[in-house]
């Protein structure tokens, strides 16, 4: 303990049985979270060792997979954990910022805030493998006439080109948004929240429109939390496994267009792991886990650092 | 509530513009927040409605006794509901207290701006954002390599690392919202911290701490990633911690990309057995804890 905390308790010493080693055991365990933190990157820093050593950064730039003849290059899972993500995020961030606003600034009813507030917060607790189920069954289904039709329209782009067979890098970035969803909404309504009520009453004061209101004066009041809202959204999309493996297509290629199947580190590892092949094959899968994990740290502590500067410490975190 | 740009000033013809304008600008957002609340809130609809539709029909009392079955007979799940329960139940086991105890020392004995409790704070945040699988990676290098097996201990473990951070969220949430007269008043009567804490702070905050708990456990029932290589999947019945040990998630997986129509029948009730687990806990913490969770 540093300081002695300022309550009565500091008084009672004579009473009852010392708490001093109560409070030392509980500040010792308390550490156990930033050992986990340590340990994680540790232990995977050392079992991806071989692997580093082997390759160094080549593994990150070299596109060739084959883990029968010894060939480990991860862009492929980079490339498609990547657009994957852009494409959710691009399609979360507007979406969720809006609902977000709808809940905070009085555009819903008073009868659906509660209602609506609650089915995005249960977006949140509905399971991956079972986004992936859907996914497979209903959103690719769904999906599919569309990306054909745009395919035949602006196939020209090389980003829209067909074919069109399904399981894709674009359809893996709608599902992936669909789950990122309340993250944005849930943290950017708390930081909304937080913004002061006179700054809202003085820019209506002034004659400003609701909606002038809250593109001058609210949205860049809250941008910083909005902002670490989406970069923690972005951490959740590029670690997100069950969902991804199941819609992407596992095709450790890189092709330019969205329609076409590809692979992400999550996926990678949630295939391979249980079956590497050898030695190598094993660490070389650490290696990718560890870059995911260096990343989503970043990310990580970037938004919590952001959300912090806009709702203070006390900031609730939201969908999971 | 509507604001729209002031309509006074009639006289001027390209103020009365400037006016429409402004206000057309007002009603095209709000329709497009009208969109996109109902495009965020159809997934949700969609996955209720096909879970039900599809999982229904294959949900009977051999999906929850009989083992799973080669192509062609009737199985069922009966030792994947077992192991999910067995390995969340471990796991929780490990994190619930620990995660208390924790949340205790964040909200109850750190100095109000102690340096400590803010980096196990950051901490615990970072944590609860670590992507699953790499958490099952440490697991795996933990607990699978150095005992050479598969093992229903290192899925639970891998669990309780990522219930963890949830738990010390929720429980310090709710500890916070305690009366500080409550504290005061153990204090006055000459408790110690230990018995502040144990005889009159927890159980003032216990709808906050169970559902705290509740909601990890729900969270870790639908976890599948962290499964994949450390408790791994078991054909037969199996409670041994030693072994690997199947789970509804990782059968739900296993079965959905299968080539099988039946397969896909199975992995729709496993799916509806999920989410009525995951909503009843998540609805029925809602009745337990009225705040804002």
């Amino acid at each position: 303990m540093t300081a002695p905390e300022p309550t009565p308790a500091v008084l009672t010493g004579m009473k009852g049985a010392n708490d001093k080693p109560f409070a030392k055991l509980v500040q010792t365990l308390s550490f156990l979270v930033l050992v986990l933190l340590m340990a994680m990157t540790v232990v995977l820093f050392i079992d991806a060792l071989p692997a580093i050593r082997t390759f160094g950064i080549s593994f990150l730039v070299g596109s060739d997979w084959d883990p029968v003849n010894g060939g480990f290059g991860a862009l492929p899972f980079i490339y498609g954990t990547v657009m994957s993500s852009l494409v959710a995020i691009l399609l979360a961030a507007p979406t969720g910022i809006g609902v977000a606003i709808f809940i905070t600034e009085g555009f819903l009813p008073p009868l659906l805030r509660q209602p609506v507030s609650i089915a995005t917060e249960m977006l949140a607790a509905i399971p991956s493998v079972v986004y992936g189920l859907w996914g497979i069954f209903v959103l690719i289904p769904i999906l599919r006439p569309f990306m054909k039709e745009t395919a035949n329209l602006l196939g020209v782009i090389p980003l829209l080109a067909g074919p069109t067979p399904g399981p894709s890098i674009f359809v893996t970035g709608v599902l992936l948004a669909v789950m990122i969803l309340p993250t944005i909404i849930a943290i950017s309504r708390d930081v909304l929240r937080a913004v002061p009520e006179t700054l809202r009453l003085g820019s209506m004061a002034l004659g400003a429109t609701q909606w002038e209101t809250i593109f001058s004066c609210i949205l860049p009041a809250a941008a910083p939390g909005i902002m670490g809202s989406v970069i923690l959204a972005l951490g959740r999309a590029l670690g997100e496994t069950m969902a991804a493996t199941m819609v992407i297509g596992n095709t450790p290629q890189i092709q330019a267009s969205l329609f076409a199947p590809g692979y992400t580190l999550a996926a990678v590892l949630a295939n391979e792991f249980a079956e590497a092949i050898t030695d190598l094959h094993t660490s070389a899968l650490i290696y990718a886990a560890l870059v995911l994990l260096g990343v989503t740290l970043a990310l990580n502590i970037l938004a919590q650092w952001l959300v912090l500067v806009v709702s203070g410490p006390n900031s609730e975190r939201g969908g999971r | 509530m509507m604001t729209l740009a002031a309509e006074s000033l009639k006289g001027d013809p390209t103020f009365l513009k400037h006016v429409q304008r402004r206000n057309w600008v007002s009603l095209a957002l709000t329709s497009l927040g009208w969109v996109l609340t109902v495009a965020a809130l159809f997934p949700l609809f969609s996955v209720l409605l096909y879970v039900t539709i599809q999982g229904l029909p294959s949900l009977s009392l051999d999906f929850f006794t009989k083992l799973p079955a080669p192509v062609g007979e009737q199985g069922g799940m009966g030792n994947a509901v077992l192991g999910t329960l067995e390995m969340v139940s471990l796991a929780s086991l490990f994190s619930v207290p620990i995660g208390i105890l924790i949340a205790t020392y964040l909200s109850e004995l750190a100095a109000p701006q102690s340096k400590i409790a803010f980096v196990i704070r950051l901490g615990t945040d970072t944590l609860a954002g670590v992507p699953s699988i790499v958490v099952g990676v440490f697991a795996y290098a933990l607990l699978v390599f150095t005992t050479k097996t598969f093992s229903a201990l290192a899925g639970s473990g891998a669990l309780a690392i990522i219930m963890l951070p949830l738990v010390i969220r929720t429980t310090e949430e709710s500890l916070k919202l305690v009366p500080d007269s409550y504290r005061d008043g153990a204090y006055s009567l000459g408790a110690n911290r230990f018995q502040a804490i144990f005889g009159v702070i927890l159980p003032a905050a216990r709808n906050g701490v169970i559902t705290g708990a509740l909601l990890a456990v729900s969270r870790a029932a639908g976890e599948t990633a962290p499964l994949l290589f450390t408790a791994l999947n078991n054909q037969y019945w199996n409670v041994e911690l030693n072994q690997p040990m199947a789970s509804l998630t990782v059968q739900l997986f296993t079965y959905a990309i299968s080539p099988y129509e039946e397969k896909h029948a199975q992995a729709w009730a496993a799916a509806l057995v999920l989410i009525l687990f995951v909503l009843v806990f998540n609805v029925g913490v809602r009745f337990l804890l009225r705040s804002k969770f």
